[in-house]
């Protein structure tokens, strides 16, 4: 019988450090070659850890929602056979495997919050509780619809204040309301509505540790937000001609072909407009000085997932036609909403679209995709009457809210862009014009 | 007579109706309480106090009968003698100190007190037939408090030999057989009681079981020592009439019997007093035959309100005065709904039962997941030294946050027992709390913490 060791594998380019997302075996499971062990996220993509030999399970080296570093012990397995390390060498990989902290500036991995009634549940211990043989779970808080536990004393002096007890929080074994629950309700100003609602407060806090996904768009929305000086311009865009074509396009579209939305056409003015403007289609690496303006135009674009924000990429728009476009937007979300996207597919944008299509609303303010410099924001479509200078008539109108790094694009620049964009929209035809 | 005009007006002064006009009075409200009868109501002079003075007798002419005939703890008597005239006289000597009390508290805060019957003419105004003639009295608020009467059997009326309890306690001697109609609490509590005293007592139910508000373990010492005072019980036989030699029933295999008695004590239960007051000159909605009130105690008429035995079950005279009161301060303008936990019910038969709460049935029909445990006074030993081994505490608690949810006990003075049981409830008492409060030593109170320790899974002493 031997122990085998298995550090972190290097699964992506770049990466240093993973975040622990998963655990697929747990201490004492027996798992056979290439089972999967465990899974990590990285910045771009959740990778999964098979085992290379068949073994039982007997450590693991951090818990879900640590970040380990690329190299570090992952889990350790009692296989048949003599390992891959000295029995005697266990302890001292130990102190290696602790997880490391995320980054330098980074604040400390958060770890799950331990499992308890509620942050302010005050929990008191049953009064001279005795040791029991199993544990006592008093001091439980009230279930929702259970009636108000409270003394007769204390009844009174609520009923006194004109206070329902049932929108007060006790403290006590069994969720038992004291005076001195009444009293810090009172210190909280309850008393001063007190006789005007039979609507309940409700107290409970439910810890969600930020892990996984969640954790990456936190972190990634922060830099964003603190790093880059955002400027966001809204145009109105009247989108009638664009949606005619568009009508007519999908109804002579063959079967082959994806159904064309909105987005191939925005992706396709976007190139247009970047070749007048490149300098919007950047990367700007503020730390070494650098804005890398590319040549080729690699578009995010922002989908919602069952498990959060995800930005699957479709790569060298400038080379693809519109068909191509519908294509490959349909195939990439499909892929992010079902996890399925690839390291490569969710990395390497240059700017990004963000739409929510009818929830779009009628403005708002992206964050941008950083270290990216400008981010298309989809407003809602709605028919609107416009004067032509004659007569009101109805037409397709759309904003478009577009944000802008206004350390790297001046709002001259930002303006020129989207009138650019909303010239083309405007005529979907120039679009397709070579220049 | 010029007309009376109050604040508060309660009709029948038992104890929910004395305690609503004293509540009243203290709180400085214009009162007036009419009574047709001493004041104090059943409880006082025809329920519970009586029966208890009865019951007391029994207890220490058995204890004497005990001795004599050489008791296993040393003392010796002559054999006694029992003359119940004389314990009737000294009944009533109690009931006559505490009517007295009560028109002396009635006084002492300012309540006036009119004797006579009322009728309601409308809903703020009643006439009271005094012995000086009709008496109006208008007021703002009026308390119903009628109470209850003894429920009569239509082919058994009472008079003669079929007598209901308000006769049973002013009996001039015991009788020589004695038939009891319902194994309710009240026929219980006195058939022992006249058992005791040398009555042959023959106890007739209808349902299957004794005591059917309890459940099986907690009646099963009271059938024990029933059994031991040599008093059969007929059960699943309808009573069908009184014959010259006694009872005539039914008995469970459908033959006709007849019971041997000189006495029949019909004791089905207690109906409201919702007739003979004037409901049909007012618009009162009833809870089948019952008044029906709200958590207030308010009628469907506004300015009335109603409490004790006329609005319901458990027709009980704590219930009355908690309600007297609480109707009294929601007059005075105090923000006062029913709130009670839980009403302690007492039940003075040999052994004694109490019940607070829930029973474990109760609770679990409710919905409750929950634990239960008793303990027994077979391993308390201040039980023992009272030769009072039989019963138990039993405890009945939610099983994920240890709520108490019901005591009960049955065993002998378990009735004293009935204060911790419904301050325990009424403050919200998890297990642990009654597990940790010291239980002085040596008393029967220990096995009231010893069941919480049991359900807790840790009982010391057993």
């Amino acid at each position: 019988m031997g122990e085998h060791i298995i550090k972190l594998p290097d699964v992506g380019e770049g990466v240093a450090e993973a975040e622990l997302v998963e655990w697929m075996a747990a201490i004492g499971a027996n798992v056979r070659e290439d089972e999967v062990l465990a899974a990590v996220m990285t910045d771009k993509a959740t990778v999964e850890i098979p085992s290379p030999v068949e073994g039982k399970v007997i450590w693991q080296a951090a818990k879900v929602g640590d970040i380990l570093a690329v190299g570090s012990p992952l889990i350790r397995l009692e296989v048949d056979g003599p390992g891959n390390i000295k029995p005697g060498e266990a302890m001292e990989t130990t102190p290696a495997a602790a997880p490391v902290e995320a980054k330098p500036k980074a604040a400390k991995a958060p770890k799950p919050a331990p499992k308890k009634p509620a942050t302010n549940g005050a929990v008191a211990a049953p009064v001279g509780a005795n040791v029991s043989l199993k544990p006592s779970p008093s001091g439980a808080p009230r279930a929702e619809g259970d009636k108000p536990l409270a003394s007769p004393a204390v009844r009174k002096r609520a009923a006194d204040a004109g206070i329902d007890l049932r929108r007060i929080h006790g403290t006590g074994p069994a969720g038992r309301i004291s005076n001195a629950d009444l009293d810090a309700y009172f210190e909280s100003g309850g008393a001063a509505h007190a006789r005007s609602s039979a609507y309940t407060r409700k107290t409970g806090v439910t810890d969600v540790p930020m892990v996984g996904l969640r954790r990456k768009i936190a972190e990634k929305m922060a830099i964003a937000k603190s790093r880059i000086a955002h400027i966001t311009y809204v145009e109105e865009i009247d989108m009638t001609a664009l949606e005619d074509l568009r009508a007519q396009l999908n109804k002579a579209r063959k079967q082959s072909q994806a159904k064309l939305t909105l987005l191939p056409f925005l992706m396709r003015a976007m190139v247009k407009a970047i070749g007048e403007q490149p300098q919007i289609n950047s990367i700007y690496d503020d730390e070494a000085g650098i804005v890398h303006q590319h040549g080729g135009v690699h578009i995010g674009v922002a989908a919602q997932t069952p498990g959060g924000l995800m930005v699957p990429v479709a790569h060298h728009v400038e080379a693809r036609d519109l068909w191509d476009c519908a294509a490959e937007v349909a195939r990439l979300s499909e892929a992010a909403r079902t996890g399925k996207a690839t390291r490569e597919e969710l990395s390497g944008s240059t700017i990004t679209i963000t739409s929510l299509g009818a929830m779009g609303g009628i403005v708002t303010t992206p964050v941008i995709n950083h270290p990216e410099v400008a981010i298309i924001g989809v407003n809602k479509m709605q028919v609107l009457p416009k004067w032509d200078g004659q007569e009101f008539r109805p037409r397709k109108v759309m904003n478009l809210s577009s944000s802008f790094d206004h350390r790297v694009v001046d709002g001259w620049d930002a303006a020129v862009f989207v009138q650019r964009i909303r010239a083309l929209l405007e005529n979907p035809a120039m679009i397709f014009i070579e220049d | 007579m010029p007309i009376i005009d109050c604040k508060v007006l309660v009709i029948g002064a038992g104890p929910g109706g004395y305690i609503a006009a004293i509540r009243a009075g203290q709180l400085g409200l214009d009162t007036v309480i009419v009574e047709a009868a001493a004041h104090g109501g059943t409880c006082l002079n025809v329920g519970c106090i009586p029966s208890k003075a009865i019951i007391h007798v029994a207890d220490e002419f058995e204890k004497a009968m005990h001795f004599a005939a050489g008791s296993p703890i040393g003392v010796k008597v002559a054999k006694p003698e029992i003359d119940l005239k004389k314990s009737v006289a000294w009944k009533d000597a109690i009931v006559k100190r505490l009517t007295g009390g009560v028109s002396g508290l009635l006084k002492k805060n300012k309540v006036r007190t009119i004797s006579g019957w009322a009728t309601f003419i409308d809903g703020k105004t009643v006439e009271v037939k005094t012995d000086d003639g009709v008496q109006t009295i208008r007021a703002e608020n009026i308390i119903i408090a009628t109470g209850s009467a003894p429920v009569e059997l239509p082919f058994m009326p009472f008079g003669g030999n079929i007598i209901s309890s308000t006769e049973a306690l002013d009996l001039d001697a015991p009788p020589k057989n004695l038939a009891i109609v319902g194994a309710g609490y009240i026929g219980l509590e006195l058939g022992i009681a006249f058992a005791k005293l040398g009555s042959k007592v023959t106890v007739v139910e209808a349902l299957d079981r004794i005591l059917p508000l309890y459940d099986k373990a907690l009646t099963r010492p009271v059938a024990k020592k029933m059994k031991a005072l040599g008093i059969d019980v007929v059960l699943g036989a309808k009573a069908k009439g009184a014959g010259k030699a006694g009872l005539q029933i039914e008995a469970a295999d459908g033959k006709a019997e007849t019971i041997k008695a000189d006495k029949i004590l019909v004791t089905v239960g207690r109906a409201p007093l919702t007739e003979g007051w004037g409901r049909d000159n007012l618009v009162l909605d009833m809870d089948g035959r019952f008044v029906k009130i709200d958590e207030q105690c308010r009628t469907s008429m506004s300015g009335i309100y109603a409490i004790g035995d006329v609005t319901g079950e458990p027709m009980l005279a704590h219930r009355a005065m908690a309600q007297g009161e609480m109707v009294a301060e929601i007059i005075a303008g105090e923000n006062r709904v029913w709130d009670k936990v839980a009403i302690a019910a007492v039940c003075f038969t040999d052994p004694e039962i109490v019940s607070a709460g829930l029973l474990p049935d109760e609770a679990t029909d409710a919905g409750y997941e929950i634990i239960t445990q008793s303990f027994p006074f077979a391993a308390n030993g201040r039980a023992m030294t009272m030769e009072s081994e039989d019963g138990f505490v039993r405890i009945v608690a939610r099983k994920d946050n240890h709520l108490v949810l019901g005591i009960q006990a049955v065993g002998g003075g378990v009735s004293e027992l009935a204060a911790a049981f419904g301050l325990a409830l009424e403050m919200g008492a998890a297990l642990e709390d009654i597990a940790g409060t010291i239980h002085a030593h040596p008393t029967q109170g220990e096995a009231f913490q010893e069941a919480a320790l049991r359900t807790l899974g840790h009982a010391l002493h057993i």
